[in-house]
């Protein structure tokens, strides 16, 4: 089968320093892929990469066989990406179901002037977006939630806001970014659970960028360990789980006097 | 207070229709008795603004004046909003069962009535009235880039020049015989049937100039656009003051009368309804995805180009549109109109209205345009009097009166004896 996303050889610049160097990416449809590796190695760098808010100085990127560098961010969203951001970029003042709705946005047809005049396909189509809504939010546990404002809910459910939220634009590989992220244990584990709940359901691919190891080891099939913008050793988890470098890079050199 | 507070829950019972229905009689009171009363209460003639002018320019009317503000609209809106409740209920619960536009039609047809009748009673009002609403549709319109779209633009009056200039023009191109646009190309008759095509084209040339302010909002947001929409209004006015063929600085006068009450009026409701039915579509709430996180709004597909250029565009055009009825109330442009005072005067009705909300702004062009108009003989002390209010409001509410809130019809119109149905929208 061929992959669902390919990264061939990227490498990035900011200015004169090298941000990605060489970095190779191939995920299957409903693979579960994990990046790790200590801040600043570059990681949510690569997301931004892939997901098009920059464009990458070399190689090439596909996206289920279309090539997906300098695309527009909004295009690529629509190809199938879907992304949570690791410091919650949810909308302010937007409650929590305005949020799933708004994130139909190409799946809309109608044009401007449906939505001016409040045409019947427009509404129509505005139904079904509520309503493919509403079985989101029960999906990810939030539908108590629904016209709070995002800002306003426990920590836990903004996460779950912002992974429905992707979900809703009908994503073939989620992106994760730091989905546990200043979470209690229970927390945690719940999240775990979601994950798992939605690669299960959605069948989606999911790559994800984390800290915890017990959590990538849990959920990744693939694992890649990226240090100072280098792949420094990749494999099934627990391979990289006992993989000298990686320990290395984590808990630093063992002195051997 | 715990009196003053059931005085008031008194009338919570009481629903739109049954103050319309109230005002109805206020205002038919004042049309048949009104120069009677203000006879007996030596006043020199029916008080224009509730008797706020009169206050002001002659304290010792003060007592008269309160007599028939109580005489003619208080005693009969209370009394009669409160003893008809319970039909004004039955007929509000009959409504409410209707679609949805019948029901609005409805009061807003009765609405209309009552200004009709209370507007016709001097010239003074008519032309308050009507500035009062081309201004709501300014309001509004500014309220999709600035509060909806969050972004600070300071072009509004140019996007209204736009509209005012090319409306007038062809309206005395067309349908005047005019000194500088030569004699009338189409017979005066169809002007007024053809009126609403020249506003929307008013508009269509205001949408197109705020083009020049949509491109860069790309690249830049904050005090940058705010500076670059501010040079446009500028351009605007001084291009129009230095373009002979449109009057120049003296400007164009003798508009066709076209801008009448009801035209006005319709022109409000429709603008209510479209850019409702806009800010509430998909379509239209991504301008606040926009607003809130840009980037976020990027990667949930939200065209964010498209969003920005449509937010521009869609307001600049309902400020052209405001404009032409500017023109045709007025029946007098001149470019010193569209400076930096109307600037602050529609900054001031957005922000104290109240951002992202419909609602606010209407309350917020109605407050600043009564108050204006009510606070004149203040003279200079009314530029004291306005900011400061701005001001509280500011630090109490700092995002406005009302803000965040969406217009809903039905809520405003339900009856009112019984508790508010089911469903949070």
């Amino acid at each position: 089968m061929a992959p669902l996303l390919e990264v061939k050889d990227m490498t990035h610049y900011f200015g004169g320093l090298r941000a990605v160097n060489n970095f190779n990416l191939s995920i299957e449809p409903g693979q579960i892929c994990g990046l790790i590796g200590p801040n600043g190695a570059g990681k949510t760098t690569i997301f931004n990469l892939i997901s098009g808010v920059y464009t990458p100085t070399e190689g090439e990127i596909e996206l289920g066989g279309h090539n997906i560098k300098g695309v527009e961010i909004h295009h690529i969203a629509s190809m199938g990406l879907g992304r949570t951001f690791q410091n919650l970029l949810l909308w302010r003042h937007m409650n929590v179901i305005d949020h799933i709705r708004m994130a139909h946005y190409s799946q809309l047809n109608y044009t401007l002037f449906g939505a001016f005049f409040g045409t019947p396909k427009c509404r129509q189509e505005e139904k079904l977006v509520k309503e493919n809504s509403e079985k989101l939010l029960e999906v990810f546990d939030i539908k108590q939630f629904a016209y709070n404002l995002a800002g306003n809910l426990p920590y836990g459910a903004q996460r779950r806001v912002e992974m429905a939220r992707a979900m809703a634009t009908n994503p073939k590989i989620l992106f994760l970014d730091e989905p546990t992220a200043g979470m209690t244990p229970d927390e945690l584990m719940r999240m775990i659970e979601i994950i798992r709940q939605v690669h299960r359901d959605f069948g989606v691919a999911i790559f994800l960028i984390e800290h915890r190891m017990r959590f990538v080891m849990e959920l990744c099939q693939y694992i890649q360990t990226l240090v100072f913008g280098e792949v420094i050793a990749e494999g099934p988890p627990e391979e990289i789980q006992n993989n000298p470098k990686v320990i290395e890079a984590y808990l630093g050199k063992e002195d051997v006097h | 207070m715990d009196k003053i507070k059931n005085f008031f829950r008194m009338f919570s019972v009481v629903p739109l229709a049954g103050w319309l229905f109230g005002s109805f009689v206020a205002v038919l009171l004042e049309y048949y008795l009104g120069d009677a009363i203000s006879y007996y209460l030596y006043l020199p003639k029916i008080p224009v603004l509730f008797g706020t002018l009169i206050m002001l320019k002659e304290p010792m009317l003060i007592p008269s004046v309160l007599a028939y503000d109580l005489i003619i609209y208080a005693l009969p809106i209370l009394l009669l909003g409160k003893m008809l409740a319970p039909i004004a209920n039955t007929i509000a619960a009959r409504l409410d069962r209707m679609p949805l536009w019948v029901a609005t039609l409805v009061h807003l047809v009765a609405f209309y009535g009552i200004l009709h009748l209370w507007a016709g009673i001097n010239d003074y009002r008519v032309l308050v009235v009507k500035l009062t609403m081309v201004s709501i549709i300014l309001t509004i319109s500014l309220n999709i880039i600035n509060g909806y779209q969050g972004e600070f633009s300071c072009s509004h009056p140019g996007f209204m020049a736009l509209g005012a200039y090319t409306a007038s023009a062809l309206t005395l191109l067309l349908f005047t015989d005019d000194k500088m646009f030569g004699e009338a190309l189409l017979p005066a008759a169809m002007g007024p049937w053809l009126f609403p095509l020249i506003l929307v084209a008013g508009g269509a040339v205001a949408a197109i100039g705020s083009l020049a302010v949509a491109i860069p909002s790309f690249r830049t947001r904050g005090d940058y656009l705010a500076i670059i929409s501010l040079a446009f209004m500028f351009i605007v006015k001084s291009a129009v003051e230095n373009l002979e063929i449109l009057g120049g600085p003296r400007g164009l006068s003798s508009q066709p009368d076209y801008a009448s009450l009801p035209v006005v009026f319709i022109w409000v409701a429709l603008c209510v309804w479209i850019i409702h039915n806009f800010t509430t579509s998909i379509m239209g709430k991504a301008l606040n995805a926009v607003r809130d996180s840009e980037a976020a709004a990027h990667s949930m597909t939200v065209n964010t180009r498209k969003t920005k250029v449509t937010a521009f565009m869609f307001g600049a055009f309902w400020a052209g549109v405001a404009g032409g009825l500017f023109a045709h109330v007025l029946r007098y442009v001149n470019p010193s109109t569209f400076g930096i005072q109307k600037l602050a005067e529609v900054l001031a009705m957005v922000y104290f209205g109240g951002l992202n909300s419909i609602y606010g702004s209407i309350v917020g062009a109605v407050s600043i345009s009564v108050l204006g108009e009510a606070l004149r003989p203040l003279e200079l002390f009314k530029w004291i009097i306005i900011p400061l209010i701005l001001i509280l409001v500011m630090i109490f509410r700092p995002h406005g009166l009302i803000s965040f809130t969406e217009l809903n019809v039905k809520e405003i119109m339900r009856p009112r004896d019984k508790k508010p149905s089911e469903g949070v929208e």
